[in-house]
């Protein structure tokens, strides 16, 4: 049935016959779709007296909003660490093949480097909306240097800093960082000194403060989230093991310290190697609503198996283990986005809604963005997912528009 | 009146639909000639619009060339209101059909100026053509739409203020907090109904069961506002076992033995399939 055009020339979409994640359920109804946002279709029936142009039967498939990746290093061979005179041609190409695992936005992330990488890298990624091209740019994520030496684990150590003192903070970041444009969020250690300042300074900016790579104790982080610190990078990784009398950043998912009406959100790598699933249940447990997957894919994710070069290494993939080429080192994550909200569900037992919200909802309220990312509430953006029952993705959406479909010829 | 009565409120609530359905076939209404159906809200008529959608699901039936008319709204209540009859008619008909919103008409109880909204619904009835078939239910205190006891049995759509056993009634739906329940509605008069070429009304409930009496058995009376319906020529009380349990028992018998022709109205039931 043609619309009723009053409000808007542009045409309707109805996707029907699919279960739509809305309200913390998964629900009976249809999408409605105009111009890139999530329709009122109520509204749309009372005030314009409009119905749909195109009807979308979906199979009855699940209906999630689009994955938000918020730590993921680089992958397909590309990493975005690497100094490059085209950092976007990566970014694209990551950007395209995000897509197929079902992520319409993401945080290209950059490991501890030297100034000059900063200084080269960053004015080439910009924050950009996603599309056919491929997933969105929502900001960078600074995955150090102000970290601890002793927990720097895959970072390189020379290129490790500290704040000069409490007055020179901004200067120090904008010293290694070059600026703080299109930069979504910060990791660092909360125990260097002066990294207080920093986090205030940070979180003025509209960045986001997460704490990783740390030796930190509790009390050290519970004041880094007074001032305004609200993740936690990889939880377990890199940081001090929980102990019951001093439960360092752990121990903010219990903390009684977090002022009211913010939330601690926390990354947890869900590939089933990185962190043991006994692990991963016991954090969702203590903190459902403040858990976001995060791939920490490396660029060796999406390469088949079998022997790689990445730069200067020589990396072996077999199946999800990534190795130093010859030993049994491990080098990073190479699941995708889809392949942990599955292993984060079946490691858990959790409800559907809960792994589905882990890679949307909650990535978009850490960073802020809930009113028009990571939901399929009336004036959303439309991005989002079809899924089957056992969560694998059939087909992305970016602002209502199709932007990659399985096709049977695919494998997995 | 024919009084039509079924074992339990899932096969009245399918009479009632199955009745609706062949109307609207037997008319055969096209873009020149739309059916005009007079629409109820609440927990009565629930299973019967459930019916009515399956019909649709199946391709049995269309709402194509069908204008509605709901009889009531709150006034004053945020069209948006979960408990609106606006969000009513959304979620439970008109989100599962295929009727043109332009023709899906409820009275707006949120315009600047109420009188004027509800002159302005009495003539778009009349623009339609007048209401073929005009479904109602009946409230505990016997009312029609909100037509309170006490209504003239003449009157025509207008603001009316709810009596006490309606608040109380609706209560349920605004979390049982009193305060909460609106206190004025718009509704179509009891004229306005009698002007439909037919009525069908259904009650079920043991709860509906004394204002069913008071309806048919005693005589027209302006306090029990459904009575009204004595005098019309074309009007059909379908309900349940339960709401018969304060008539007599020569009442229910005689109007049971007569199901073998009242059936014939929803048996064949007809298809928009069959041309």
């Amino acid at each position: 049935m043609p619309s009723n055009k009053s409000v808007s020339e542009a045409p309707i979409t109805q996707l029907l016959n699919c279960r739509i994640l809305r309200d913390h359920r998964l629900q009976n109804e249809d999408l409605w779709v105009r111009e890139g946002k999530i329709l009122d279709p109520e509204k749309l029936f009372f005030d314009e007296q409009a119905y749909a142009d195109n009807q979308v039967d979906c199979g009855g498939a699940i209906v999630a909003p689009g994955f938000i990746d918020v730590q993921i290093n680089g992958g397909y061979g590309v990493d975005f660490s690497q100094a490059s005179d085209d950092v976007s041609a990566g970014i694209s190409l990551v950007a395209q093949k995000l897509l197929e695992h079902g992520v319409t936005s993401f945080c290209p992330t950059l490991v501890t480097s030297p100034p000059h990488i900063y200084h080269k890298v960053l004015p080439q990624i910009k924050v950009q909306d996603g599309g056919p091209h491929g997933a969105g740019v929502l900001g960078v994520h600074l995955e150090g240097p102000f970290i601890s030496a002793k927990k720097k684990g895959a970072h390189p150590e020379r290129f490790l800093r500290t704040f000069s003192g409490p007055d020179t903070v901004m200067a120090d970041l904008m010293d290694v960082y070059g600026g703080l444009d299109n930069v979504a969020l910060v990791t660092l250690a909360p125990e260097l000194e002066g990294s207080r300042w920093a986090v205030s300074e940070l979180c003025q900016r509209g960045v986001t403060v997460s704490l990783g790579h740390s030796v930190a104790n509790l009390s050290q982080a519970e004041e880094a989230v007074r001032h305004g610190a609200s993740f936690i990078t990889h939880l377990f990784n890199a940081m001090l093991p929980f102990h019951h009398r001093d439960p360092g950043i752990v121990g903010l998912l219990t903390s009684e310290h977090i002022p009211a009406g913010r939330s601690v959100y926390y990354g947890m790598i869900a590939d089933g190697i990185h962190t043991n699933p006994a692990a991963l249940r016991i954090a969702h447990r203590a903190h459902p609503k403040g858990l976001v997957l995060v791939t920490d894919a490396i660029a060796a994710m999406g390469l088949g198996p079998g022997r790689h070069k990445l730069g200067q290494q020589d990396v072996q993939i077999c199946g999800l283990h990534v190795y130093v080429a010859g030993t049994q080192t491990l080098s990073g994550s190479i699941a995708t986005m889809d392949m942990c909200v599955r292993h984060f569900k079946h490691a858990t037992g959790c409800r559907v809604e809960e792994a589905l919200e882990a890679a949307s909802l909650h990535p978009a309220q850490l960073l802020g963005i809930s009113q028009s990312k990571g939901t399929l509430d009336f004036g959303s953006h439309a991005d989002f997912v079809l899924l089957d029952d056992e969560l694998n993705v059939k087909a992305t959406f970016i602002s209502g528009q199709e932007v990659w479909r399985k096709t049977t010829q695919e494998q997995q | 009146m024919r009084l039509v009565i079924l074992d339990d409120y899932n096969l009245a609530s399918e009479w009632a639909a199955k009745y609706i359905r062949n109307r609207i076939i037997q008319f055969k209404p096209s873009a020149n000639n739309f059916f005009t159906l007079g629409l109820p809200t609440g927990s009565t008529p629930y299973g019967c619009y459930q019916k009515l959608i399956e019909y649709y699901r199946c391709g049995e039936l269309s709402f194509k060339f069908v204008k509605t008319f709901n009889m009531d709204e709150y006034v004053g209540l945020p069209r948006a209101h979960p408990e609106s009859y606006h969000s009513y008619m959304w979620n439970n008909f008109f989100k599962y059909i295929d009727i043109d919103p332009a023709n899906a008409h409820i009275l707006d109880g949120n315009a600047e100026d109420l009188e004027a909204e509800c002159k302005s619904y009495e003539r778009k009835i009349a623009e339609a053509g007048g209401i073929h078939l005009f479904v109602g239910g009946i409230g505990p205190d016997g009312h029609i739409a909100f037509n309170e006891p006490g209504s003239s049995l003449v009157s025509r759509t207008r603001v009316k203020t709810l009596a006490k056993d309606t608040i109380v009634a609706n209560a349920r739906f605004f979390g049982n907090d009193l305060s909460k329940v609106p206190t004025m509605a718009l509704t179509v008069g009891v004229g306005t109904v009698m002007d439909a070429k037919e009525v069908m009304i259904v009650i079920t409930g043991a709860h509906k069961a004394f204002a069913l009496y008071k309806a048919i058995e005693e005589g027209v009376n302006h306090m029990w506002t459904v009575s009204a319906f004595q005098q019309h020529p074309h009007t059909i009380f379908v309900c349940d076992e339960d709401a018969t349990l304060e008539l007599r028992v020569k009442t229910v018998k005689y109007f049971k033995g007569l199901m073998h022709v009242h059936n014939k109205l929803v048996d064949p039931v007809l298809s928009v399939k069959d041309k």
